[in-house]
């Protein structure tokens, strides 16, 4: 029985081997298995021709997963033990895959390598790879949140420039509205996206989480002070109570006049000089965050490249991955996506320079701030969303909606804590997440997967979508 | 041969591949409801830790399980009802001595249960599409508002709703149909003779001849509708709002995005004791019912 089985499947592998044999290239070759999300995915097929060539015998197999399903996917294949060589990982997710042990730490190929420049990279961003003082991934693309405004209500309203600090905005956002009157309003904070109020609080002193990590520290000053800015333009009247999927669309919306201010990424840039009509483009721009003194920080989003631990080609991974990162080809990726480029000195590319809406994001990129490197933080973000809701729409005081989120956000690291507390082995397996919580820092990415699973159609990223992500997308 | 160990022959492959491939995994998942399993133990099986009830009573103190439930009731109490009220309609078409080309009708009406849901969703989002969408092409021509089906957190779960009653409707309406077959004409004639309208034909003699048919249809599809995942996944991704996060979509966040397997479980068996429990009052309605007729 067993022998007959076991006969069986060697005549279905044999089948199966002269099947792959007949369709690979070369049979002595190394595959390489990339997986990507979304459209970068298509994109970067156009580029690998050209590591193919200067590697002969390597061919490197792109899977592209759709965002709504990349997390999962790569977490599934961690517990399968179906991981791929590579992959292009949202920054956020970073501290997860660090605390399952899933990625080569990359420190020494860094240190040996040609091409990779840990200088040529934005601080913030490279920051969000590094946990525990060990580097987990290569930025490949970067993106963050700040200001898109309309220059001509802003002028009308006494403004020659866009805000630097509170103070200005608070102002600007006043004035605004009295030209606008009651029916429309200063500045648009969807209540169904956690980002805007993170990057208040990312741009306060107190870190969001202390003690390395264990706590949530979102009675801090800093905090309260960020959630009292928030609320502030709501009870004054400067912001609607409404999520983004209340009002038709933020291009149409924003082409009314419907609000002034708008706090949203790079891939907006795109989707605004489309869909806003003709006699708006030039009456638009993008600006810096504002901070409580001066230009504040934002949120270090973005995605990178990781190698992961089970691969047995690390070596040619890393190869792949300084591929990506040189220089030549974070230009030509801008020049294909639109994605901004991780290294600075891809940002002298000609197009890119050339680019007027992205120049707040080059200066905005030096101040982002990586959100704290917790694998719990995605959930902690939701409870942002919710406890900003509760304030807004359901009246609940500052005070104590910030007790409960502490509450909250304790209650959701107490294994962390638990596993921290307890001596006996690393909580996190072989390169401890812990240990470089010490300093925290706070702030992550967001980008690419929260953005998508917060917020609505609106303000879905067009590259990263495919068809599920969008539940009401133009077809 | 052993008398009583004949027929426990007869069973035992039925037996073994029902223990191994549903029991087991079944007992394995209970066990792991009573545990923290998370991220961390999924590193590293020495985080795990057996926490007993802990997750049961997390589940039932978050907000969000509260609301996934009110959706999935709401699915639950307009669906059911309105899915089997589609399936008895057509089946009587289909039964109807009027009817023409029953056989291709019967199939096309059965097509959309065979069809995948992943497939047909993605056309329904077509079909809804606030400003492309046929549906809303035919309420503006009709001097009705366009509605933003799955985008507008009152109309989300409605439009799940009407696309999860024509994907399944077909399924009952083959039961039905047999059930409507099985009635025998004579009591039609008897009834017509006596002067009854075809309302009160269908009050009284189609319904009461139904009831066993129905009342397997109607557990069937309560079953069925308590687990909605895949029209809410493939469609809205639970937005507007979490307005069409059902119970199991909730659990399938637990489960596979955040990977808390020890509090997804035990959101599955909550689940089943709720669909148990509705099924048992169903039970014991009808039964009762039967008596008293």
């Amino acid at each position: 029985m067993r022998s007959g089985a076991r006969a069986v499947l060697a005549a279905a592998s044999v089948a199966l081997a002269v099947l792959l044999g007949a369709c690979s290239h070369d049979e002595s070759g190394v595959k390489l298995t990339f997986w990507t999300i979304g459209r970068e995915g298509e994109v970067v097929q156009q580029l690998l021709p050209e590591f193919e060539h200067a590697h002969p015998g390597v061919h490197v197999e792109v899977q592209q997963i759709p965002l709504t399903a990349a997390h999962e996917k790569l977490l599934t294949a961690f517990a399968g033990d179906a991981l791929p060589d590579v992959a292009q990982i949202g920054n956020t997710w970073i501290p997860e895959f660090a605390a399952l042990g899933a990625l080569l730490p990359l420190d020494q190929q860094v240190a040996a390598s040609q091409v990779l420049a840990p200088g040529d990279y934005f601080p913030g961003i490279w920051d969000t790879n590094v946990i525990d003082g060990k580097l987990y991934g290569v930025p490949w693309y970067v993106d963050t949140r700040l200001l898109f405004y309309r220059t001509d209500l802003l002028a009308a309203a006494g403004f020659d420039h866009p805000p630097r600090d509170w103070d200005e905005w608070r102002r600007a956002m006043a004035a605004i509205k009295r030209n606008a009157g009651p029916d429309k309003y200063a500045v648009f904070l969807p209540l169904n996206e956690f980002e805007p109020l993170l990057a208040l609080g990312l741009q306060q002193s107190d870190p969001l989480l202390r003690d390395g990590g264990r706590f949530g520290n979102f009675e801090s000053a800093g905090f309260r002070r960020a959630l009292a800015f928030y609320v502030e333009m709501f009870r004054s009247g400067w912001a609607p109570p409404m999520s983004n999927t209340e009002i038709s669309n933020v291009w149409d919306e924003f082409a009314r006049g419907y609000f002034t201010f708008y706090i949203t990424g790079p891939w907006q840039i795109g989707e605004f000089k489309r869909r806003l009509p003709p006699d708006l483009q030039g009456k638009w721009n993008t600006a810096p965050l504002p901070g409580p003194d001066g230009p504040g920080a934002g949120a270090a989003g973005g995605s990178s490249i990781a190698i992961f631990r089970s691969s047995p080609h690390a070596e040619l991974a890393w190869e792949l991955a300084q591929f990506l990162s040189s220089d030549a080809v974070q230009r030509r990726f801008y020049a294909l996506t639109g994605d901004l480029p991780a290294r600075r000195s891809a940002w002298d590319d000609p197009t890119l320079a050339s680019e007027g809406y992205a120049r707040a994001f080059r200066d905005q990129l030096e101040r982002a701030k990586p959100t704290p490197k917790v694998p719990e933080w995605e959930r902690i973000a939701q409870e942002m969303q919710l406890m900003a809701d509760r304030v807004i729409r359901g009246g609940q005081s500052q005070d104590v909606a910030l007790r409960e989120f502490d509450v909250a956000t304790d209650r959701i690291l107490a294994k962390r804590r638990e596993l921290l507390a307890s001596s006996g082995h690393s909580p996190l397996p072989p390169a401890g997440v812990v240990a470089a919580q010490a300093r925290v820092r706070v702030a992550v990415p967001i980008a690419a997967d929260a953005n998508d699973r917060q917020s609505g159609r609106d303000e879905s990223r067009p590259y990263l979508n495919v068809a599920p992500s969008h539940p009401a997308g133009a077809p | 041969m052993n008398a009583r160990l004949v027929p426990w022959t007869f069973v035992a492959p039925a037996l073994i591949a029902l223990g191994l491939f549903f029991l087991l995994p079944v007992l394995a998942a209970l066990a792991l409801s009573f545990t923290d399993f998370d991220l961390y133990a999924l590193a590293d099986a020495r985080n795990l830790r057996v926490v007993w009830a802990d997750n049961y009573i997390e589940v039932l103190r978050t907000p969000l399980f509260w609301k996934s439930l009110a959706n999935t009731l709401y699915f639950v109490v307009v669906g059911v009802p309105l899915s089997i009220a589609a399936s008895l309609g057509a089946a009587m078409l289909l039964n109807s001595p009027l009817a023409r080309c029953k056989g291709l009708f019967r199939t096309a009406l059965f097509a959309p249960v065979v069809t995948t849901v992943v497939a047909v969703a993605l056309i329904w989002r077509y079909l809804f599409h606030t400003r492309y969408g046929l549906i809303n092409y035919v309420l503006t021509h009709l001097g009705l508002p366009a509605v933003d089906w799955l985008g507008d957190p009152h109309w989300s779960m409605p439009a799940i709703i009407v696309f999860a009653v024509w994907k399944n409707f077909g399924y009952n309406m083959v039961i039905l149909l047999a059930g409507l077959q099985a009635i025998p004409l004579e009591l039609y004639e008897a009834a017509r003779i006596d002067g009854a309208s075809a309302w009160r034909q269908f009050r009284h003699i189609t319904l009461p001849s139904l009831r066993p048919v129905l009342l397997l249809v109607a557990i069937i599809t309560v079953a069925g509708y308590f687990q909605l995942f895949a029209e809410p996944y493939v469609m809205t991704r639970g937005d507007p709002l979490q307005s069409t996060v059902s119970v199991l979509y909730y659990m399938f966040q637990q489960g596979f995005e955040w990977w808390n397997l020890g509090r997804a479980t035990a959101i599955a068996f909550l689940l089943f004791a709720l669909t148990f429990a509705v099924t048992r009052v169903l039970l014991r309605v009808a039964r009762e019912r039967g008596e008293r007729a």
